[in-house]
């Protein structure tokens, strides 16, 4: 196993995530606002290219936070393009990120089934 | 209440005490998580997923997520972790387990079905948005 990895990963990704928290320490930004931000800024390092190469160094570090999620979206985009035209445009993110998103909405139903919130609010 | 009193009231009931102990926590958090995404890329890698391994890693870590939302245990984890546990994938998934879990109580139709994208919406929303502007562009130009 590549410690250095795990270590370039832990590193990488706490420093994303506490930028995360200057943001709601030290602004009026909602979570809701952070994460889409994330995302945004994600497709933004894609496109521009500079996400792969954090990717590449961090591993996991770079691909957990949502930003990773937003570059996945660019990448999606710019293979689909590259093959398919102008269509690939609209079909390139979503296709990219199925089966994250898929994972997530069946985890969603089956939790909100069968698990009960204890806020007791 | 007015919308003052309840500004003031929810500033002092937030937990969170602002400053480096609360990035440090985020940071500490964040990474852990990124190191379990780590350690799951590598299982796959050796199982020869290639270049699916990072994507099934981050599909493990929100069905584990969605488990430890679903036992209560992701939330508490959160108001510790404050970022660290929202800004991985996992806090995307947690605000969908959460939400659904929630909002049941409305139905399983506008309730569950609708409010588990109260957050996971606005995400998906602008994220491709954001794509397709950029898949536009890279059509233009190419």
């Amino acid at each position: 196993m590549d410690f250095m990895m795990l270590l370039k990963a832990f590193i990488v990704g706490g420093i994303i995530c506490a930028i995360g928290q200057v943001f709601i320490d030290y602004t009026k930004l909602t979570p809701a606002r952070i994460l889409v931000g994330f995302v945004v800024l994600g497709v933004i390092l894609g496109a521009l290219g500079w996400y792969q190469p954090l990717i590449d160094f961090a591993g996991a570090g770079a691909t957990v936070p949502l930003t990773g999620f937003g570059a996945t979206l660019a990448k999606g985009v710019r293979e689909a393009v590259a093959t398919d035209g102008f269509f690939g445009a609209f079909t390139g993110g979503l296709t990219a990120t199925a089966g994250g998103i898929t994972v997530a909405i069946v985890a969603a139903l089956i939790a909100g089934f069968f698990c009960n919130s204890d806020e007791k609010s | 209440m007015t919308k003052q009193e309840y500004a003031l009231w929810a500033q002092q009931e937030s937990p969170k005490s602002k400053g480096l102990g609360d990035i440090l926590r985020a940071f500490l958090f964040g990474g852990l998580i990124c190191v379990i995404g780590q350690l799951l890329i590598f299982f796959f890698e050796n199982r020869g997923a290639g270049e699916m391994a990072p994507v099934f890693a981050s599909a493990c870590l929100v069905v584990l997520s969605a488990i430890l939302t679903g036992i209560n245990i992701y939330d508490n984890i959160a108001k510790y972790a404050g970022a660290g546990t929202l800004v991985p994938i996992t806090g995307f998934a947690n605000s969908m387990v959460s939400a659904a879990m929630e909002f049941k109580t409305e139905g399983f139709i506008l309730g569950l079905g609708a409010k588990m994208f109260i957050i996971a919406g606005p995400v998906i929303v602008y994220g491709v948005s954001a794509s397709v502007i950029y898949g536009i562009i890279l059509f233009l130009l190419g």
